[in-house]
């Protein structure tokens, strides 16, 4: 098991340099000097050629390319994240950290709603199979994997925020700030889960185990619940676990479309502003997470996996 | 004797995108206690889907109708909460792939465990205590060990020796064994077939289901052979194997014959050689 730990740890290693180096690359196409955003986002009033020049040389922008790739590597290893380009007072690890923990609130309280809500449903959907509640969910389901969340956001806020007026339609701060967000982000996986999770059951229905359940004569309850149920939910857990670093990824639109002050609002305004260090970091962060999170999950399914527990 | 297991003009049906579809086309078989019922037959042919339908075990699909009596009482008009009081209690199965019937995430301990529970009230004491004389009684080796162990962890064998001390366990009037030794190697089958002459000699009635010839001559005194959800004869060991009137039933007879030659031709060629 330890030895399992630590290859894949080293196994992570050249991944995310490779996710460095492109996430560098590629952000260093945009044809834009990132100089020049930085003087005008600074409001300097006429723009000259040596006003950029100098901010190159501050920025370190007139080293080559690869001489710059490696200097910020560096400065990652040694947890120095560099300072942001717009704003020189601003270090981009105290950026980070001041956006996260908005995103992160944003990202449980969406997974503790599609937890919450997708497990019962796919269980009811899978039980009454083509009963009237499992052909209203896939009615359900298939509207709402079609439609974008910026939209289902913005019909949220002018349903519940302009017409109903009981909850507010942007910032933060209380947990009624919360609940459009963090419903709107968790809509389109809620829908993955129930079909997972119903597909699951079904799929382990017909399974040999589940007739000797009823051969023997155990009640339908524990059969569904403690025998189907607990086989179908195992093959979810890995699949939730990789949806973290996603939620935690894909709540870029949503905290825009609510300006929501986290780390979304944050990457899309440094995009703007052609901030790279932090673009770079945030991609970096949430290269590390999904590792993490990766390997964190597959360790608790070998754990609750009787047959991939090697025993002593 | 009165029957303990009366079937009468069983017939199951499934309800397909097709239409209606007869799978077993009306059967009347019974066991007597202490006795053992072969049901002859090649996959497909409605044998185990006759019991299984008889024991409320098919889904909604399924269609069962004509009549199935167990010690005198209807089952086909029971509700599915009187059939799962009698699934496990007084009737007992066996099936036919014991690595994959019981559930992987349970230790094995558990799984005897919660059917003592289904069907006594025992206290969680006394179900340990059972569950070890019932596998002592199984001749299984360390019994408390095998109780920690999961599915996994264990021979075929083993398991379907477990599977029958489960069903054993509470006694059945009944028990029906549903190719039982397929899935097992020679040795192993010959250890549970006598397993069920011994369980026969107790008194308790057996069904066993198979496509094998030779595992059904070992152990039933009464032999139908199903083809095509009908049963297209009937009789004992020696019957089906020199007088049987159904060509499909002689095919078999024929093909184990065969078999049975070829196999003391070569064990006679050996003396020879060797003589």
């Amino acid at each position: 098991m330890k030895r399992y730990v630590v290859r894949r740890l080293l196994m992570a290693i050249p991944l995310l340099a490779a996710v460095s180096f492109i996430c560098f690359m590629f952000i260093n196409l945009i044809p834009s000097n990132p100089a020049e955003v930085a003087l005008r986002v600074q409001q300097m009033p006429v723009i000259t050629e040596e006003a950029v020049a100098r901010m190159e040389e501050m920025l370190g922008l007139n080293k080559p390319f690869l001489v710059r790739y490696f200097d910020w590597l560096a400065g990652c290893l040694k947890g120095d994240f560099g300072i942001s380009y717009v704003n020189p007072a601003r270090t981009v690890a105290g950026e980070l950290a001041r956006c996260l923990p908005a995103t992160l609130q944003l990202a449980a309280a969406s997974f503790a709603i599609v937890a919450v809500l997708s497990v019962p449903i796919g269980f009811l959907c899978a039980v009454y199979k083509d009963g009237w509640f499992d052909r209203i969910m896939r009615g359900v389901i298939f509207i709402s994997t079609a439609m974008p969340a910026y939209w289902v956001g913005l019909l949220l806020m002018w349903g519940m925020g302009v017409k109903l007026r009981i909850l507010p339609t942007n910032g933060s701060g209380t947990w009624r700030h919360l609940i459009l967000p963090a419903f709107t982000v968790s809509l389109s996986y809620i829908s993955t889960y129930i079909r997972l999770i119903r597909n699951n059951m079904l799929e382990n229905m017909k399974q040999d185990y589940v007739l000797y359940a009823n051969v023997r004569g155990l009640p339908q309850r524990a059969i569904l619940v403690r025998h189907i149920l607990k086989n179908s939910m195992h093959t979810c857990i890995v699949a939730m676990g990789m949806s973290i670093p996603q939620l935690i990824a894909g709540t870029i639109v949503v905290e825009n479309v609510f300006s929501w002050p986290g780390l979304g609002t944050l990457c899309i305004s440094s995009i703007f502003n052609r901030d790279y260090p932090v673009i770079q970091t945030y991609v970096l962060l949430i290269g590390v997470l999904f590792v993490v999170f990766n390997l964190l999950f597959d360790i608790l399914q070998t754990v609750s996996d009787p047959r991939l527990r090697r025993e002593e | 004797m009165t029957p303990v297991f009366e079937a009468k003009e069983l017939k199951v049906s499934v309800t397909g995108r097709r239409g209606e579809r007869e799978l077993v086309k009306g059967v009347s078989f019974s066991v007597e206690p202490g006795r053992c019922l072969g049901i002859l037959g090649e996959s497909g042919s409605g044998k185990s889907m006759s019991m299984k339908g008889a024991m409320g075990l098919l889904d909604r699909s399924f269609r069962v109708s004509g009549r199935v009596s167990l010690q005198g009482e209807e089952l086909l008009t029971k509700s599915p909460e009187e059939l799962r009081r009698m699934r496990g209690g007084k009737v007992g199965m066996v099936l036919q792939n014991p690595m994959t019937c019981f559930d992987p995430l349970y230790r094995i301990g558990n799984q005897i465990g919660e059917t003592f529970a289904a069907h006594q009230g025992w206290s969680r004491a006394e179900i340990r205590s059972r569950s070890l004389e019932m596998l002592e009684r199984m001749k299984i080796r360390n019994p408390e060990e095998v109780l920690e162990k999961y599915p996994h962890q264990l021979s075929g064998g083993m398991l379907q020796r477990i599977m029958i001390g489960i069903a054993m366990a509470m006694k059945p009037a009944l028990l029906i064994a549903d190719e039982p030794t397929t899935a097992l190697d020679a040795i192993t089958q010959l250890e549970i077939l006598n397993e069920f002459i011994r369980i026969k000699e107790e008194n308790t009635a057996v069904i066993f289901i198979s496509h094998d010839l030779n595992a059904v001559s070992l152990a039933a005194d009464e032999i139908v052979v199903f083809h095509q959800g009908m049963i297209v004869d009937r009789g004992d060991f020696r019957h089906i194997l020199h007088r049987a009137k159904d060509p499909y039933t002689r095919l078999l007879a024929e093909k184990r014959t065969a078999v049975m030659r070829s196999y003391r031709r070569a064990l006679e060629g050996k003396e020879t050689i060797y003589a």
